[in-house]
């Protein structure tokens, strides 16, 4: 019964921090870029401030227009409720594994393209064209990623796999390293973060996912933005389970979980500075590179998966 | 009884078939009985699987019909019978769609050849699966592939169509040898057509790879396997659309039938060798890949379709392939897991490709038009249709929580064990599958926003997509059924794959009943609880309770939403031909993939006036089939040069004749000698 409460108190700090993580990355890339910044609690003001509008459809809008931004952060949610946070076994990553996990962001992304399409405009149709073409891309790099992991653990289970990774100790092997860092790539293409995409911006002829929201008011934005937010935490959790696991508790105790807690605010902390400096450090690259970037993100997993039964199965 | 049942069945396709004849010029009374014999058939067909799977029963028979020396042999065993279930499922709901969709056909010429093919067609279909010896197989084998040339060329006044139908006739002739040799060199060791005697008969290995290599062929060309696959995007768009979703919804997976009743069952699974899984594999993953991409450049909405039919039989053979390799390296559970993996697909594509199809059919029948770029907005003007149409599309790209997601699931989790292979280099291969299987799900996700977006969402591209209307009743009700089960199949798998299972049973003497079901029904597990887990009902519950949740939370009651002219980034000067199209949709992909698709591009800008004024600018592309350029041009060139020089030895004066007595009768010594 407990680890059900815990498991619903880390879904729950998931989707309650996500927009906090973002003020974190917002004043962090301000202040690197020697501006003052808003408060880290802006995304906050700004969610509320859009669930507080009213909502603006278009004439020709349709029910899936309507219908997206509840399935996207539905999916996303559930995306996020099968990740351990803070506890390695919680119950409800047996309702879904990491295949599902994908299938589960893959349906926020299909219907957010599809809602992009449906107005009618330009810009909706372009970013639903660029997003599911790098989606397709990034789609199989980050299941060959997981996959170099899940042969070695012989499982796609989240938690087993968690368990495996804390078991075989500091696991530097060669694929598991090809297979961070292909998973990197893919969450750079996936959360829509420089060089790929920019998320701060409107209205550049070479934006992608902001492309398909521009359509969006009131809450219905504020579901898809906040959506965007948890999605970032997400592909950090997803990260730091299965190639940095150490610290997550393996039981219910207070302490233990704490300590849990506290390890994962500072891994997130850790990443997003390393976010925040390659954002801030790079420029974004022309689109047409952007598949280069995927298709080596997805020939590094492979290259890891081969790796793993080369050098690896016949090891031990 | 479950033999009875389905040779009724096959009796009422006849009946139908005979019924249409003796109906001509009653067109209207034809549709309805016609169609509905067929649904009778069908319905029949499904209880005869279900009590097939159900009993585990095989049960022969022998009818007083066909050669004097040998009677034709009917057997219902499990594989027989899960077939069926696909094919009565299936064709349930396309007979009751056919009542209403085949009206716009009636008082033409030939709409009395409709009903009587499709019911002869039907009766081919279900004759395979009940074939018990070589002869029937391929007397109803025939039967499928004559009758369907007739749906090819039924609007034959369009040269396209006769065109399609004698690429259609010949591919479906040169396989049909290809089987038939199949069967010959088994014959040859059985020395008896019958399928009993072939069980029993022990090959050599070189024979049994001979059979095994024709057999692949021969399913593999009517299946549409790449590179064999050319004539499937050529038949079936030009077919009236109910009988396109029968013949991608259920002809092609016959094939896959016949490809497993001669190398799993008549071969059997002792005589596999290494290769044999090995080529599947590599067929599995081309025909995956290089069908998706090629259905990404369509813009006819049906020639789509056919293509990815193209990549669901890479599927479905990624699925079997797997099964083949672990059944050879001795693991006879995995091996049940990939052939469940393989059957399950098979009904899902069965269920929503026949949808598609039948979607297709309904936007066809309110535009007048295949070509996607003519359409737009049908969402507000055909509001069912959209709503089962979005069902298929979200089956199809492997979304959770519908059915396609289920099979790509287990499919995945067979190639992920795969590292229990020791001390070969076959596994390397697996991963390089399953990626190939990922690379698929997630093009085929972008295909299908693609034809949603542009076929229903957006604005109308033309007058026709304007007018656009609701389909009628039978037609509506016929969709809805194929949706249903795709969301059934979705979320109850634990239901369903132990109703499979008596196929691996019967195959392999393996069964994965025990492990599936090892947690209830609430949880698939295939192999064991630590290696996988889903559970498609509590996804589902969780969706529906969040999300309904969230809407009951933030709705505000008694407010009615403003509606406004679109944004766009405040350009109101938006017209409909602004809107992406269906080859700007694919552009990126056409780019990224150029070197597959090797897209020919041509661009007229017409600057008559003045050399800075553009009047109007014409652009064409055209992507690629490389097989056409690749294979069969050659191919084609080859048999023409030869048939040249063989008409030219013809035209030679007598001494040449002479020459050619003389040779002959040099080799006829030097055989007989």
């Amino acid at each position: 019964m407990m680890i059900f409460l815990v498991n619903l108190a880390q879904i729950l700090l998931m989707i309650l921090a996500a927009p906090m993580a973002v003020g974190i990355v917002k004043k962090m890339k301000a202040r690197l870029q020697n501006r003052q910044g808003a408060g880290i609690s802006q995304p906050y003001r700004d969610l509320s401030k859009l669930f507080g509008k009213e909502l603006l459809l278009a004439e020709n809008a349709s029910w899936i227009f309507r219908a997206a931004p509840y399935i996207v952060f539905t999916s996303t949610v559930l995306a996020a409720s099968v990740v351990p946070v803070i506890v390695v076994d919680s119950p409800f990553s047996w309702t879904a594994d990491v295949i599902a996990l994908a299938g589960f962001l893959a349906i926020g992304t299909f219907f957010t393209a599809l809602a992009g399409m449906d107005v009618g405009t330009a810009f909706g149709g372009m970013g639903a064209s660029r997003e599911m073409t790098f989606a397709a891309l990034a789609e199989p790099a980050l299941l060959m990623s997981i996959f170099v992991l899940s042969v070695s653990a012989q499982s796609t289970n989240l938690s087993v796999m968690i368990h495996h990774i804390l078991e075989a100790g500091l696991l530097l092997k060669p694929s598991i390293a090809f297979a961070l860092i292909a998973m990197l790539m893919v969450s750079i293409v996936e959360n829509g973060r420089i060089p790929v995409d920019n998320p701060g911006t409107h209205l550049e002829v070479t934006m992608i996912h902001e492309a398909m929201l521009l359509e969006y008011s009131g809450r219905h934005l504020a579901l898809i933005e906040w959506a965007t937010q948890i999605k970032l935490v997400l592909f950090a959790t997803l990260i730091f389970d299965l190639f940095f696991p150490w610290g997550i508790s393996g039981t219910v105790a207070v302490s233990a979980l704490l300590i849990a807690l506290g390890l994962w605010v500072f891994k997130l902390i850790v990443f997003f500075v390393l976010l925040v400096i390659m954002e801030t450090g790079l420029a974004k690259m022309r689109l047409f590179e952007v598949p280069q970037f995927l298709s080596t993100a997805f020939f590094l997993a492979l290259l890891g998966m081969f790796m793993h039964y080369i050098l690896e199965v016949g090891a031990q | 009884m479950a033999l009875n049942l389905a040779l009724g069945a096959l009796a009422i396709s006849l009946f139908a078939a005979a019924t249409a004849v003796l109906l001509v010029g009653k067109d209207n009374v034809a549709r309805f009985t016609v169609f509905g014999l067929l649904a009778v058939s069908a319905g029949l067909s499904i209880a005869s699987g279900m009590v097939g799977l159900l009993t585990h029963a095989s049960v022969a028979l022998s009818l007083p019909v066909g050669l004097p020396w040998l009677p034709m042999h009917t057997r219902l065993d499990a594989l027989g019978a899960f077939f069926l279930l696909t094919i009565g499922a299936l064709l349930i709901a396309v007979s009751i769609y056919s009542i209403g969709y085949v009206r716009e056909y009636t008082g033409r010429k030939g709409f009395a050849s409709l009903g009587v093919f499709m019911g002869l067609f039907v009766a081919g279909m279900q004759g395979i699966v009940l074939a018990d010896d070589a002869f029937t197989f391929m007397l109803f084998w025939e039967l499928m592939s004559v009758s369907s040339y007739f749906f090819v060329t039924f609007e034959h006044e369009h040269e396209e169509n006769r065109k399609a139908g004698y690429v259609y006739l010949i591919m479906a002739h040169v396989s049909g040898l290809l089987i038939l040799g199949g069967f010959a060199t088994l014959y040859a060791s059985a020395g008896s057509f019958e399928f009993s005697s072939m069980r029993d008969a022990t090959l050599s290995p070189f024979w049994s790879s001979v059979a095994f290599l024709l057999a692949a062929f021969g399913f593999g060309m009517k299946a549409g396997v790449v590179p064999m696959h050319v004539w499937l995007p050529e038949a079936h768009p030009v077919a009236p659309s109910n009988a396109s979703a029968l013949m991608s919804g259920i002809m092609i997976k016959v094939a896959i039938f016949g490809f497993i009743r001669v190398v799993w069952d008549l071969i059997g699974v002792d005589g596999f060798q290494w290769w044999w899984g090995t080529l599947i594999l590599l067929a599995g993953s081309s025909s995956a890949v290089t069908g998706v991409l090629l259905a990404l450049q369509q813009h006819d909405l049906k020639r789509l379709l056919a293509y990815h039919s193209v990549e669901n039989i890479g599927i479905i053979l990624i699925g079997l392939g797997l099964g083949m390799i672990f059944a050879y390296y001795g693991h006879p559970l995995l091996a049940a897991l990939g052939l469940i993996a393989g059957l399950y697909h098979t009904i899902n594509h069965a269920l929503f490709k026949g949808l598609l199809f039948m979607g297709a059919g309904a936007v066809l029948h309110a535009t007048g038009t295949r070509n996607m770029e003519e359409m737009g907005g049908l969402i507000h003007r055909m509001p069912m249709t959209a709503v089962v149409f979005l069902v298929a599309c979200v089956s199809i790209s492997a979304l959770p929580p519908f059915n396609g997601f289920v099979s790509e699931w287990l499919t995945f989790q067979a190639a992920l064990l795969a590292p229990q292979l020791e001390g070969s280099l076959i596994p390397m291969l697996i991963p390089f599958s399953a990626a190939m299987l990922a690379l698929a799900g997630a093009l085929a996700a972008t295909c299908f926003v693609k034809v949603y977006g542009i076929v229903f969402l957006g604005q109308p591209r033309s007058p026709s997509a304007a007018d656009a209307h609701e389909i009628d009743g039978w037609m509506k009700f016929g969709m809805a059924i194929p949706a249903v089960l795709c969301l059934l199949l979705g979320i109850l798998p634990t239901l369903f794959i132990p109703l499979i299972d008596a196929v691996p049973q019967l195959l392999i003497h393996a069964s994965l009943s025990s492990s599936v079901h090892a947690h209830g029904w609430l949880w698939l597990t295939p192999v064991s609880e630590a290696r996988a887990s889903y559970s498609a009902p509590i996804a589902l519950f969780g969706m529906l309770v969040l999300g309904g949740l969230i809407y009951w939370l933030l709705h505000p009651r008694g407010q009615v939403v403003r509606r406004v002219h679109f944004w766009s980034c405040g350009n109101p000067h938006v017209n409909t031909r602004m809107q992406y199209t269906a080859t700007s949709f694919a552009q990126p992909l056409r780019r990224i993939f150029s070197g597959i698709y090797q897209p020919v591009e041509h661009i007229e800008i017409d600057r008559s006036d003045h050399k800075l004024l553009t009047r109007s600018i014409h652009y064409e592309v055209h992507a690629q089939d490389m097989s056409w350029r690749f294979i069969y041009r050659p191919l084609l060139a080859l048999s023409e040069r030869v048939s040249v020089w063989v008409a030219k030895q013809h035209q030679r004066g007598v001494h040449a004749y002479l020459a050619y007595m003389f040779v002959t009768i040099l080799v006829l010594l030097a055989f007989l000698l």
